[in-house]
């Protein structure tokens, strides 16, 4: 039993880091009807921008955290939709959806050149520790990260339900012609969006990367991950993605634990087919019809 | 003034090919990126040093070396395709690859094109497989993991063991050899876990460790993910020794496993720790070199391209089925050939004896334990 308690924690943990990730899908998704193929390199990219502020700029650890932030902020948020999303959305989703998938590749390639393909340490940003409760060893690193990943997601929620600017992002999500009829600003809020993905793919690339390793490649993996998540919890609802990431951290983890550890990569993919099969729009998500 | 055009063109044409006379190629296949690139990078670096040194000597019987660096991306498939461009681009010898997984695949390459491959490999089968042009930088599995059997009974007096190992070609056949060898000397593996290469997170292998409740465990992974399970072991706070081959306690997973890599203990056939002279004066030259410290790895990258110098002047000319049959059953004194950091011989099957080491980490620095002699 201190086994599955342990497991289910550092399920958990990492489930609620994929989490971060997917509600970026969710987000964009909602924003901007198009699928960001570039997730994964987003959550991927801001360690580097971490690294590079300690090591090429001489920066203590948290002044190179918020500069990692900063700089995720705005290249991921505001250069992403300025230089790639504006132009390219007019053009419809499918453009875009190419668009960020060579976006992915060329940040991947970018990295590993100008980085080198070499795994880096990464400090972790929470303390090392463990206690042991009743046989269960809890890890402080864990907690932390189950702690930090659910203030930012209850957070958002309260942004986005008690801020009149979130529920301007709402109404600009749900229907941005009737959005803009009622003196909403459109473009400011889909860029604030934006921007939120930005810092969520950063927070989610600081807690994550201790684990995997500072890696040009990390994108690949997380991304795949986030995506499923996405479509699992459901595509076009935060609580959706939450739930998603969660499942499959836990799933990863047992499966790896109880059943097979050679084959538990499989397991997120069979949970996507049994969802895209018995219930497409995701457990929590609701279904968005197509209109002729 | 055509003649003279002519002239100087007939002039150009043969100074080119002095140029292209004056030079040997050599192909580097190696793990430049992806999983396997910790350890390509440093056989590449290591082999690029004593290329520099070896060219500012003379090069090899006057001819300067001239590398030509293939990336594999840690893919089996490219790593056979690239020695296969390598060969077709005349590459005298073929240094690399290091993952084993790609060294099965793409060492038929070469034995079918008669081209002698000094490979970073340690999985047993390489040099198992009557391939008469493969010969090793370090030991294969076979010769390196029995060196722990005495550790784990003796030293560690343990009676249950496990092994967690990455399932490909090298995870195999250290896995393979290991299970052996407990088996010889009465000694239970209770916990069999293998993850796939490029593992991320090693959670569940260590919390299934943790739970077979062992005296030991025996981790025989890639360097990334040896580095991974390190920080998750800590994580967890498990307990049991941490015993490696090679890998475990290698320069490139001190760095990224921190602190969580004190403590662990391996076998290892080369360190730029050795309290040796040869060895410690490469560390020096590497490091200033490239600004980080050589492993295990860059050392074998190293005496790969001094044992293709030194055989090649031995059979005073570029005859590559010469090179092969001279490297079966040959031994490379150190005194007299200094390059080769330590004395080394290769079998009939290329299989290399020599030295080698138990280490730990102390305060993030392999400190060798003992030295074991030359089987």
């Amino acid at each position: 039993m201190e086994q599955f308690f342990q497991v289910l924690l550092s399920g958990l943990a990492t489930g609620s880091i994929y989490a971060l990730a997917a509600i970026g899908f969710t987000l964009i998704w909602q924003a901007a009807q198009t699928v960001n193929f570039a997730q994964g390199e987003f959550v991927m990219l801001p360690a580097f921008f971490l690294l590079a502020g300690m090591h090429f700029l001489g920066m203590p650890f948290w002044m190179a955290l918020i500069f990692g932030l900063l700089l995720a902020v705005f290249v991921l948020g505001f250069l992403f939709k300025r230089v790639l999303v504006d132009p390219l959305l007019k053009h419809g989703g499918l453009s875009l959806i190419i668009a960020t998938m060579a976006l992915a590749i060329l940040m991947k390639e970018s990295v590993k050149e100008f980085y080198s393909a070499e795994a880096q340490p990464f400090p972790e940003i929470v303390p090392n520790g463990s206690w042991d409760i009743s046989g269960v060893i809890v890890s402080l690193t864990d907690i932390s990260h189950l702690f930090i990943s659910a203030v930012i997601v209850i957070g958002l929620q309260l942004f986005l339900n008690r801020t009149r600017t979130g529920r301007c992002m709402q109404a600009t999500a749900q229907n941005p012609g009737v959005a803009e009829i009622l003196g909403v600003n459109v473009k400011r809020m889909v860029l604030y969006t934006f921007l939120i993905n930005g810092v969520l793919a950063a927070l989610a690339s600081f807690l994550i990367t201790p684990v995997y390793l500072a890696k040009f490649s990390n994108g690949e993996y997380l991304g795949l991950i986030a995506f499923i998540a996405a479509i699992v919890g459901g595509f076009n609802q935060i609580r959706g993605a939450l739930a998603g990431g969660l499942l499959i951290g836990v799933l990863d983890n047992m499966t790896a634990t109880y059943i097979t550890a050679e084959y538990r990569q499989a397991v997120p993919l069979l949970l996507l087919i049994a969802v895209i099969l018995f219930r497409p729009q995701g457990l929590l998500g609701t279904s968005e019809g197509r209109e002729a | 003034m055509i003649k003279k055009l002519l002239g100087a063109t007939a002039l150009s044409v043969a100074m080119a090919s002095t140029a292209i006379a004056d030079t040997v190629k050599i192909g580097f296949v190696g793990e430049l990126s992806g999983g396997g690139a910790p350890a390509g990078t440093q056989y590449r670096d290591g082999a690029l040093l004593a290329v520099d040194e070896i060219n500012a000597a003379g090069g090899i019987l006057g001819k300067q070396i001239e590398v030509s660096l293939y990336d594999t991306q840690t893919d089996p498939q490219t790593s056979r395709a690239l020695v296969q461009k390598a060969i077709d681009e005349d590459a005298y010898v073929v240094w690399g690859t290091v993952y084993s997984s790609s060294t099965i695949v793409n060492m038929l390459v070469a034995q079918q094109n008669g081209v002698p491959q000094i490979v970073g490999a340690e999985a047993p089968n390489i040099t198992q497989k009557g391939n008469p042009y493969v010969f090793r930088t370090a030991y294969g599995a076979h010769r390196g993991v029995p060196a722990l059997t005495g550790y784990f009974r003796d030293t560690l007096k343990a009676k249950n063991v496990a092994v967690a190992w990455v399932n490909n070609e090298f995870g195999k056949g250290g896995h393979d050899v290991f299970i052996k060898e407990m088996a010889k000397v009465g000694i239970n593996v209770t916990a069999d876990i293998p993850s796939e290469a490029g593992a991320a997170d090693f959670a569940a292998d260590v919390s299934r460790i943790k739970e077979a409740n062992v005296d030991a465990v025996f981790v025989y992974l890639h360097e990334e993910e040896s580095a991974r399970f390190l920080r998750e072991a800590k994580k967890q706070n498990l307990q049991p020794k941490l015993v490696g081959e090679v890998t475990l306690t290698g320069q490139k997973v001190i760095d990224l496993a921190g602190d969580a890599a004190n403590g662990a203990v391996a076998h290892v056939g080369l360190t730029a720790e050795a309290n040796i002279e040869s060895i410690k004066e490469f560390g020096a030259k590497f490091e200033k070199k490239y600004g980080h410290k050589t492993d295990h790895n860059g050392i074998k990258g190293y005496v790969a391209a001094y044992a293709t110098k030194y055989v090649t002047e031995m059979n005073g000319s570029f005859d590559q089925e010469k090179f092969a049959q001279t490297m079966h059953g040959l031994t490379l004194d150190v005194a007299k050939y200094p390059g080769m950091l330590l004395t080394t011989s290769w079998d009939q099957d290329g299989e290399l004896s020599r030295e080698s080491f138990m280490v730990e980490v102390v305060d993030g620095k392999q400190v060798v334990t003992t030295t074991v002699a030359a089987n």
